[in-house]
């Protein structure tokens, strides 16, 4: 067995008030590839940061950041999805 | 109007709450979508008498109108350590109304505890314009309900409200039986409306929730806005003049 065989992937999705990563958390999501957690919806009420830095300041890498898109013309005041979307990894061996 | 949803805790009597398991248990009647209250629960049927509970009748009426047709009714059940949670989702279609809602009532028979897995309710999240469970990717939103609640609590939700049924971490079979409402009049002014221009209804529908983005959370005020004008038959309402600020057009103005 190598040694990649045996680092597994977490990911921590963080939905940010603004699009600035040191903007306050409004929303979040947990994925642990090592099965060591089971993450589910609606298992907590306070998030596991306050900020997108406050994650890179605990080791969490940044691997995507939602871009800013201009509202669909005609549809500018339509509430949607939540905009400003943020995906952290961090590599666990196990 | 702001929360999209309306909690009546403990409302409904010990009796039907003891009788409910049975009634789950032995299979609801099929009813036709879009059926008449009366036919769709004939008199003295479990749900008719849960439905013509004063409580639950008066704020029904106050939102859907008086006749109301059935769009469906199901008992939704969380098995006692099952695993997982449904997904964050609204139900049915994504619904393009902007002056009718549907009320979907959520009936709770016995006590619901932290780790029982009671329902997840986003407040204010009704007028998102998103698909079914395309919201499954959050698990937690900052200011969420997670429902605790004592037996027989009602809570009437607006039809977009994005929710889920928890994870059952305990060792009890949850129970929620659901009833769609669809409206048969024009939802204007059907409740008490002595108190409509009170200063309190105003910061009510200008309240935001801590999981609003700053920016669209000022989205989710006009939005209520346009729903507000619609229900209360007020073209003119408005908060901190959000929706009279970007439709003022003087070159379109009358100069005759």
């Amino acid at each position: 067995m190598t040694s990649s065989d045996t680092v597994r992937q977490q990911v921590l999705v963080l939905y940010l008030d603004t699009s600035a990563l040191d903007s306050p958390v409004v929303g979040w999501a947990r994925y642990d590839g090592t099965g060591a957690s089971r993450p589910t919806t609606g298992d907590a009420d306070e998030p596991p940061y306050e900020t997108g830095v406050a994650a890179l300041r605990d080791g969490w890498r940044l691997f995507q950041a939602a871009q800013l898109i201009p509202p669909y013309p005609g549809a500018e005041h339509e509430t949607s999805f939540l905009k400003h979307e943020f995906f952290f990894e961090r590599l666990v061996t196990v | 109007m702001a929360h999209g949803f309306l909690r009546l805790d403990g409302v409904v009597p010990r009796e039907l709450n003891e009788e409910a398991p049975g009634v789950f248990a032995a299979g609801l009647p099929s009813v036709p979508y879009g059926t008449a209250v009366p036919k769709a629960f004939p008199e003295g049927s479990f749900a008719r008498r849960l439905v013509e509970l004063p409580s639950v009748a008066g704020a029904l009426e106050s939102l859907v109108g008086p006749d109301p047709t059935v769009d469906h009714h199901f008992v939704h059940t969380r098995q006692p350590r099952e695993g997982s949670a449904q997904p964050l989702h609204a139900d049915a279609l994504i619904d393009l109304r902007t002056d009718a809602f549907d009320v979907q009532l959520m009936y709770y028979p016995q006590e619901v505890t932290a780790d029982m897995g009671g329902t997840l309710i986003v407040p204010g999240s009704h007028l998102r314009r998103t698909n079914e469970s395309d919201t499954g990717r959050y698990q937690n939103l900052r200011g969420q309900t997670r429902l605790t609640c004592p037996a027989g609590t009602v809570v009437l939700l607006h039809h977009g409200i994005w929710h889920g049924g928890r994870r059952n971490d305990s060792d009890t079979v949850r129970h929620m039986y659901k009833i769609r409402f669809n409206p048969t009049v024009p939802q204007i002014r059907l409740w008490d409306t002595t108190d409509l221009h009170d200063l309190a209804v105003r910061e009510e529908l200008g309240r935001t929730f801590p999981w609003y983005e700053t920016a669209t959370g000022r989205l989710e005020i006009h939005n209520r806005i346009r729903l507000w004008r619609a229900l209360s038959a007020d073209p003119d309402f408005d908060i901190e003049y959000w929706a009279t600020r970007i439709s003022n057009r003087p070159a379109q103005r009358s100069h005759a």
